[in-house]
């Protein structure tokens, strides 16, 4: 066995492990088993990495599971760039994650359960990024959906966790349903699953059209964007970013793994891989451009005004993810990848001390009613501190220079690139003053909770802080290989992904550099100012704001109301053809009125089917002689025609 | 095999032979249909009670005519069929005999040893015992 | 004129087979512990299967024949033997039928199937096909204080009766026409003459037959009467040994003596095919007792495995014998969890089982999963196979309408893996387990899980 394949199996090992003994044997020890299967998981991908790092690429089969022409299935790796980072943003944060979470889930009844799920999920996410083939990112990106909608419905007596658990799981489907026609599209068009094989004869794709409905679609883009709907699914582009602040109803580490740094960087992880195929489809590259800053833009906006300290968080996931698509869709594979892998640090680590505020307050979530944390909880305020000063982009940091190359790159993309550079650009101002916003009421100020509440105020255990130092480092330093040229670094990051993903060629000089650079910090500190004048010297200052400007405010609460509006488009028309069509099957919820619809439809026709098997002996006799003779009568009037 | 066959196309042959027999069979249906057909047409009809009920030698009948005869006349009458074919299947491996020789010989030998061996088995399960 | 010495060699197994079932028979009269018949049978039963592949050849005249196509079924039968008697040794102590001639009479029937796929002539396949529905009547009735099982039992009787005569009706035409039963000599007789009315309808005679025995759409009515009436273990033998037993002669009747007819056989078949899978999984989907429910399941499998037959193509044919194999594992192993309940024959039984049987709920999970055709168990890939070999044949469409056949059928499967998993439990399930049986479902259990990840070991 090699070492490749420890890497994803170890985790799945431990699931194996905990599923089976947890219950009995295990029990509140069941953490040890799946630290210690991502523990080693780490180990490799380092030591894998490095070897990435001196130019080793590895692409293999493992295992062939059906081979019919060619038509393979197979598990199989491939090891480049890309996947060296990925393996480690994944094993780092899913076993700083799993650490953390012996201190958050302490004592839930659910203990050997949950560490069960995070291993699973923690294999299929490597069984994600490792695949050498389609069929494989397809198999890792269900069954990370799977996971993902096992943990957040992990308290499942709770209803708004169940039902957040369903709505991502059917949000989901209408992406992966895209998702699965570009599969089998590809597979149509070019008769192979495998990365190397799609991407040397994509090319022959070029100029193809084929037509639906009457119009001439060309090939490539209308496969790039099936690819890129499982992308909008997974990664909570818009439309269908409705699932992930819902998301937030699971236990807290989940969030921070697979809500933030991992299972949700999927869809671009995607759409990087694929970057041969969508770097020739101008029309695609221009939709993933402007979905994401779009949805960059629109997400800052309603993480404003939210209260509750996970859901602006999770706004603000949105936002990021946003930014990624945004610097795919200019080309700059590498940067959006250099940004998923900053983002996964600081990200991970406003989630896991937003858990950590929530331990201390008793599952209180509303920022208004926390303040003055900063001296209960000295290293969670330190901690949460620094990724905000890193996703706000302040220079020196991890997220300064993620999003600066991202900015900079889209800067020097033409038309399009420079109207999502101006997008971006706002998003940062806004980014900036919704994270310190939080910083701000839930840290500084006077407490605004109960009394209760705040004679319990404690820093949390060491096992939940010491992950959280060690984010804060990785939020700070995690930037630093790619310092750009124009800042006397070498940009080592982008030539490390330039084989795989390609560097666009900018001929802007420093000056220009220095110009984006400058504007981006000015809305970094500009909107961390305003947010300081809003929340800390003038807190009266966004009651007046949100009065005056009532109706924007209202929208930008209701979060532009698209839950709503999918209600009344979608949910309410489906749930009135159930209710009118199949009347009494269902009890008026959508899902079950599909669910159960169709079979109770077949049920019916079956129960009148099966008078037909009466028992009787002589109808027996007479069906078969009825057979008999039809056939008999068919085949002749058939040959004598 | 009758040689003749073999030369006609398959598929035309028209059994000839057989006419006769077809034939015969007609006119068998035919008197016993007619027979009736002609009885019921001139006899006459003075039904009552006693002459409608079934004929059983002339004694009144007795108990439900529906009778659940013993298992063992069954089990008897299988026997017997089973061993009487073994005797009809005996007579024309005796009469050819001589022209197929020991592996005839040894294929009728497996053959009785087979009914032997069921015999064996209907004596212990009992099957000759009347009670 | 002396007829030469036959050559025995290539009929050893089935030799074997018949003298062991015969010896079984007396042996009954001797031994009080009938453990040891079926220890005996399952003796005869390896000694066949070992010296199996060296029998190939063609004796008795060119009456019967082993090639590889039979021998690969007979692999099958004999499985489905070992496995019977295995899942039966406690089973029918407790239902009161433990009679020695009970396995004397499971090898008979597999005697019967043995012939049945070596035969090369008509006369032979008929007293093949016979002596595996004899057996199996009988079987079928030997709960003898039951009146479901003698119900079942004279249900079948006379419905095979009837199917029986109507094959002896078609191969007497064929003899007519042919003036010989050997099925090659028809063929090339046949091709001679071209197509005719008799030819059609003596096709469609003999067609019938099989097409009862499979259990397919309209024929299938005795099935579920059976099946259910019958001892689980019989129950679990009849749905897999005769059912591939009636492929095996399909395929070697149609493929070869109906040759220059085939365009209307396939025409046939595929009428016949999409009802029984209409009939199989529509119907099941309202029963509530499990062994009816796949007594109508099988009836659905038939119809899948007869789109094999329909392809036309050596890999159609070939995949067609992948599926009876794995179907062999998944359906016997769903009847040995049936076995292993005290009560399991209803689907209400199943509520609740995951909470106190964890492990047995698992393992019927493994084989419903796989009974649907869900990865990466076997059955996944014997639909997946099956389905390839017919695309590549060309159907397409038909392809398609039996993949949304397997939709719903999911529906009822599942059902039983709801009932276990998301269902209260009612009360304790008592289970009755023994060495066999467990050996049974770890044999069946395996090989689904095996095949369904390494099905590189049975494709190809």
């Amino acid at each position: 066995m090699d070492k490749y394949l420890l890497i994803p199996l170890l985790p799945l090992i431990a699931f194996t492990i905990n599923i089976v003994f947890g219950k009995g044997i295990i029990k509140e020890k069941a953490h040890w088993v799946s630290i210690l299967a991502v523990l080693g998981s780490f180990v490799i991908s380092a030591s894998t990495f490095t070897e990435v790092l001196n130019g080793k690429i590895i692409n293999y089969d493992v295992y062939n599971w059906i081979v019919s022409g060619n038509f393979r299935v197979t598990i199989g790796f491939l090891i480049d760039q890309l996947t060296a980072i990925m393996l480690i943003v994944v094993t780092s944060v899913s076993l700083l994650v799993h650490i953390y979470s012996v201190g958050y889930m302490h004592g839930d009844k659910g203990y050997y359960r949950f560490f069960a799920y995070l291993s699973l999920f923690t294999f299929s996410m490597l069984m994600l990024v490792m695949g050498n083939n389609l069929l494989q990112l397809y198999f890792g990106w269900e069954a990370v959906g799977l996971c993902s909608y096992f943990l957040i419905g992990f308290w499942y007596e709770k209803k708004s966790a169940a039902d957040a658990g369903k709505k991502a799981f059917i949000v989901n489907r209408f992406g992966d349903f895209g998702f699965g026609l570009g599969v089998i599209m590809i597979f149509l068009m070019l008769g192979t699953v495998h990365y190397s094989d799609i991407f040397s004869k994509v090319g022959t794709l070029t100029g193809q059209t084929i037509n639906i409905l009457g119009y001439n679609v060309d090939l490539i883009t209308l496969i790039a964007l099936l690819l890129f709907c499982g992308a909008v699914g997974k990664s909570a582009q818009i439309p269908l970013h409705v699932w992930l602040p819902d998301a937030m109803e699971g236990p807290t580490p989940v969030s921070a793994l697979i809500h933030a740094a991992t299972m949700v960087t999927a869809g671009v992880f995607m759409v990087a891989r694929f970057n041969p195929l969508f770097s020739l489809s101008e029309v695609a590259m221009n939709v993933v451009a402007l979905t994401g800053a779009i949805t960059s833009l629109f997400a800052a906006t309603i993480a404003l005004v939210q209260n509750d300290i996970k859901r602006i968080v999770a706004y603000s996931t949105v936002s990021q993810l946003g930014y990624m698509f945004l610097a795919c869709g200019v080309g700059a594979y590498g940067a959006g990848i250099f940004h998923l892998y900053t983002h996964a640090y600081f990200k991970a680590l406003l989630f896991l001390g937003a858990g950590s505020v929530m331990h201390a307050m008793a599952g209180e979530l509303d920022v208004q009613k926390m303040g003055g944390l900063k001296k209960h909880m000295p290293i969670t305020y330190i901690t949460f501190l620094i990724a905000s000063l890193s996703i706000a982009g302040i220079p020196g940091l991890a997220g300064f220079f993620s999003k600066d190359e991202i900015l900079w790159l889209a800067y020097n993309h033409g038309m399009v690139g420079k109207i999502v550079w101006a997008m971006g650009t706002v998003v940062a101002a806004l980014t900036a003053f919704y994270s310190f916003r939080i910083i701000f009421l839930a840290f500084h100020g006077k407490f605004r909770g109960t009394h209760e509440q705040e004679h319990h105020l404690h820093e949390s255990p060491k096992v939940m802080t010491i992950p959280l130092i060690i984010l804060a480092i990785g939020a700070i330093s995690a930037g630093w290989f790619g310092i750009p040229a124009a800042l006397g670094g070498s940009n080592a990051i982008a030539h490390f992904f330039e084989p795989v993903l390609g560097h666009p060629h900018v001929t802007a000089g420093h000056e220009e550099e220095f110009m984006v650079m400058g504007i981006s910090i000015a809305a970094a500190i500009g909107g961390i100012f305003i947010s300081w004048i809003f929340y800390s010297l003038k807190p009266e200052m966004p009651k007046n704001l949100a009065k005056k400007f009532k109706r924007i405010y209202i929208t930008l609460w209701n979060k532009y109301y698209v839950d709503e509006l999918y209600d009344f488009i979608i949910v309410r028309p489906m749930k009135w053809l159930a209710n009118s069509i199949l009347v009494a099957v269902t009890d008026g919820k959508i899902i079950e009125g599909i669910v159960n619809g169709v079979p109770q439809a077949i049920r019916n026709f079956s129960e009148r089917l099966r008078k037909l098997q009466t028992g009787q002996l002589q109808h027996y006799g007479l069906g078969m002689a009825l057979g008999l003779f039809v056939i008999l009568a068919l085949v002749l009037i058939a040959a004598g025609r | 095999m009758n040689p003749q066959i073999d030369k006609m196309t398959p598929g035309s042959y028209i059994p000839t032979d057989y006419l006769p027999v077809l034939i015969f069979m007609m006119i068998a249906v035919a008197f016993g249909a007619g027979t009736l057909l002609v009885g019921s047409l001139f006899r006459l009809r003075r039904p009552y009670k006693e002459k409608l009920t079934p004929y059983e030698s002339g004694n009144p009948p007795v108990g439900e005519p529906r009778y659940r005869f013993s298992i063992k006349f069954y089990i008897i009458a299988m026997l017997f069929v089973i061993f009487d074919v073994e005797a009809v299947f005996l007579y024309p491996w005796a009469v050819v005999y001589n022209k197929i020789g020991l592996y005839a010989l040894i294929e009728m030998m497996l053959f009785i040893v087979i009914l032997l061996v069921g015999y064996a088995y209907a004596w212990k399960k009992e099957a000759f015992k009347w009670d | 004129m002396n007829i030469p010495f036959p050559d025995l060699r290539p009929v050893t197994p089935e030799i074997i087979m018949t003298l062991s079932a015969t010896a079984l028979l007396i042996l009954e009269l001797i031994f009080k512990n009938k453990g040891v018949l079926a220890f005996i049978g399952i003796l005869a039963a390896a000694a066949v299967m070992y010296i199996m592949p060296a029998s190939m050849g063609e004796t008795f005249g060119g009456m019967f024949i082993s090639d590889s196509y039979s021998i690969f079924f007979k692999f099958i039968f004999i499985i489905n033997l070992i496995l019977t008697i295995l899942i039966s040794l406690r089973y029918i102590q407790r239902q009161k039928a433990e009679y020695g001639e009970y396995y004397s009479l499971l090898l008979f029937a597999t005697a019967g199937m043995m012939l049945m796929a070596s035969a090369k002539d008509l006369i032979i396949l008929y007293l093949g096909l016979e002596l595996m529905a004899l057996s199996t009547y009988i079987l079928a009735g030997i709960k003898r204080h039951d009146v479901k099982s003698n119900e079942a039992a004279i249900k079948y009787f006379l419905l095979g009766g009837f199917s029986s005569a109507l094959l002896l009706y078609g191969i007497s035409l064929l003899y007519g026409m042919t003036t010989t039963t050997d099925i090659y000599k028809i063929a090339e007789h046949l091709k001679a003459t071209g197509v005719t009315t008799t030819l059609l309808l003596s096709m469609i005679l003999i067609a019938v037959a099989f097409l009862f025995k499979i259990a397919a759409a309209p024929f299938h009515m005795w099935a579920p009467d059976v099946y259910e009436g019958a001892p689980t273990s019989i129950t679990a033998f009849m749905s897999v040994g005769p059912k591939a037993a009636g492929f095996a002669v399909i395929g070697r009747v149609f493929y070869t003596a109906f040759q220059n007819i085939q365009t209307d056989w396939t025409t046939i078949l595929i009428g016949i095919a999409i009802l029984t899978m209409a009939v199989g999984n529509i119907l099941a989907i309202v029963q509530t007792n499990i062994k009816r429910m796949l007594a109508y399941s099988s009836i659905a499998h038939a119809g899948y495995i007869l789109l094999g037959i329909i392809a036309g193509t050596t890999e159609g044919l070939n995949a067609m014998m992948t599926y009876l194999f794995i179907y062999a594992f998944m359906n016997i192993g769903a009847f040995a969890i049936v076995i292993i309940l005290d009560r399991g024959e209803e689907l209400s039984d199943y509520e609740g089982l995951a909470k106190n049987r964890p492990l047995v709920a698992a393992l019927m999970l493994v084989f419903m999963f796989s009974l649907t055709g869900i990865p990466p168990t076997a059955g996944f890939i014997a639909k997946f196979n099956l389905f390839t070999a017919v695309i590549k044949a060309g159907y397409t469409w038909l392809v398609i309408i039996a993949v949304m056949f397997s939709a719903i059928s999911a529906y009822y499967y599942l059902r039983v893996v709801m009932n276990m998993y998301m269902k209260e439990m009612k009360q304790e399930a008592a289970i009755h387990l023994s060495p066999s049986l467990s050996l049974a479902i770890l044999i069946t259990v395996l090989m689904v899980l095996i095949i369904g990840i390494m099905p590189s070991m049975v494709i190809g």
